[in-house]
């Protein structure tokens, strides 16, 4: 089993909804965010080009957070899903600087916190809050190892990229191009 | 012209604009680290090559500092840490892949050996000092029995000490900046350094304030060389790592660096050592001083430079 995410650049409109849907369902504390949108503008005016991403922890295969981390805190679990257990963190900060994407931050509490994929929906065999929730259904979530999952379905039509594949993390949250 | 406009919605503290993850407690521990690998390497080389007594002030005298510089550090980790309660979950595993648990483990054996080194020779400092209680008794005479095989440990200790230090930053790809093996030997080089000019302050005869002037001429020449290898990489590497290094070649960085770390901190202690060699009169204190400064402004730097570089996209 292989959990990832495919989210398409093309129907996203940046509204911020997984945002929001995100911080509710995960008790996210205010100011701080475990998922977020960016927007990149390329081109010469008035040929402009935008991109817009919705950017969480890409739970990566081989993660730097892992690796770093000095108690097994940061751990991997069934389906590759990349989670922090509170009670084993010291809060070295180790991991925050080791994640070339910054999906991890300080949680007000002193433990590291950042996108579970929703492992606790997907046991209740629910969606990721983000999914579940985005109006232009620009979101697949499944197992890559389910030739007939949504996000296996969708990664075998559409074109796609992982972020900064070349940083060697092998990233799991795919963009439709 | 052609551009590229990134905006994110994140504002994350500590995280975005850029990583501020680590404040002084890093740095500060990292060069109180290093001295002290550095001060214990010297005292226990000198113990295996047989020349305890010619050198006594690198073996008997200056690792008196030594366990006050490991604690100083730790209180700057454990202040650093934001799971406060918690820290004893370093102790619970072994992560050989994880610098930190490395680090962590390397203390935990380093820090009793510091103490143990410094009560085996406090008769240097109080020569009628004598243990009253019959088992720390038995237990200096164990010590002092088999004093080469605690130099070999306390040796390999604290090269690991010094270079994990370098490591512990190398570790992270993310950091461009930090993300070159040369930290390693670079910052085991400055603890050395660093450790070989208090040993100057130590020293009691002239000889032995000269050897450790030379020692430490000959490891700022190895930290140029290291330095100026490291950016040569950099720039020869791919974008991030050239945007990375230069911050210090033209970058917020560049004044910085090159006064603190390789002027005032290398090249003007290395003259003055240089000049003492030459039988001018140097006051002792200024190149230490100098040596120990640039030592600490090259992990402050390191630091917060590393924090600042990134990948884009």
């Amino acid at each position: 089993m292989r959990y990832a995410m495919a989210i398409d650049t093309k129907k996203c409109v940046g509204c911020g909804d997984c945002v929001v849907a995100c911080q509710t369902e995960n008790n996210v504390p205010i100011g701080y965010c475990r998922d977020w949108i960016v927007e990149v503008t390329d081109g010469t005016y008035p040929q402009l080009e935008i991109e817009i991403r919705s950017e969480r922890c890409n739970h990566c295969d081989n993660s730097p957070c892992v690796r770093c981390c000095p108690t097994g805190a940061s751990h991997y679990i069934e389906g590759g899903i990349v989670k922090v257990t509170p009670h084993k963190c010291i809060g070295c900060g180790a991991c925050i600087a080791s994640c070339p994407y910054d999906a991890r931050y300080s949680h007000p509490d002193g433990y590291v916190d950042k996108c579970t994929f929703c492992d606790h929906r997907i046991k209740q065999g629910q969606q990721p809050a983000c999914v579940a929730v985005c109006p232009t259904k620009c979101m697949y979530f499944g197992d890559l190892d389910d030739p007939n999952s949504d996000v296996s379905n969708v990664l075998k039509k559409r074109k796609y990229k992982t972020l900064i594949p070349e940083a060697g993390t092998k990233p799991q949250v795919y963009y439709l191009i | 012209m052609r551009e590229e406009l990134i905006t994110s919605g994140r504002m994350n503290p500590n995280i975005d604009p850029h990583l501020e993850i680590w404040h002084w407690h890093i740095p500060l521990y990292l060069f109180l680290g290093g001295l002290a690998a550095g001060i214990l390497f010297f005292a226990a080389l000198y113990v295996i090559l047989g020349m305890e007594s010619k050198y006594a002030g690198a073996v008997r005298r200056a690792p008196i500092i030594v366990p006050f510089l490991l604690v100083i550090g730790l209180a700057a980790l454990f202040l650093d840490l934001r799971h406060k309660l918690y820290f004893w979950q370093l102790y619970t595993t072994i992560k050989l892949q994880s610098p930190m648990s490395w680090g962590a483990w390397t203390l935990m054996g380093i820090t009793p050996i510091s103490v143990i080194w410094v009560a085996i020779h406090i008769q240097e400092y109080f020569p009628k000092w004598e243990w009253k209680n019959v088992i720390l008794k038995d237990l200096n005479a164990f010590f002092l029995k088999n004093k080469l095989a605690l130099a070999w440990v306390t040796i390999v200790l604290s090269v690991i000490l010094g270079i994990y230090t370098g490591i512990l930053f190398s570790a992270f790809n993310a950091r461009p900046l930090w993300n070159t093996s040369i930290l390693g030997p670079l910052f085991l080089a400055s603890g050395l350094s660093a450790g070989a000019a208090t040993i100057i302050l130590f020293a009691r005869s002239k000889e032995e304030r000269l050897l450790f002037a030379r020692i430490d001429i000959l490891l700022i020449v190895i930290e140029l060389f290291l330095i100026i290898h490291m950016f040569m990489g950099f720039k020869a590497s791919t974008q991030v790592q050239i945007d990375a290094v230069n911050m210090f070649l033209g970058g917020q960085y560049t004044a910085p660096f090159w006064i603190f770390v390789v002027v005032l901190g290398m090249l003007v202690p290395a003259l003055l050592e240089f000049l003492e060699l030459r039988h001018k009169k140097i006051p002792v204190v200024l190149p230490v001083a100098l040596v120990l400064f640039g030592s600490l402004m090259l992990r402050f730097i390191i630091a917060y430079a590393g924090q600042m570089s990134r990948w884009l996209y």
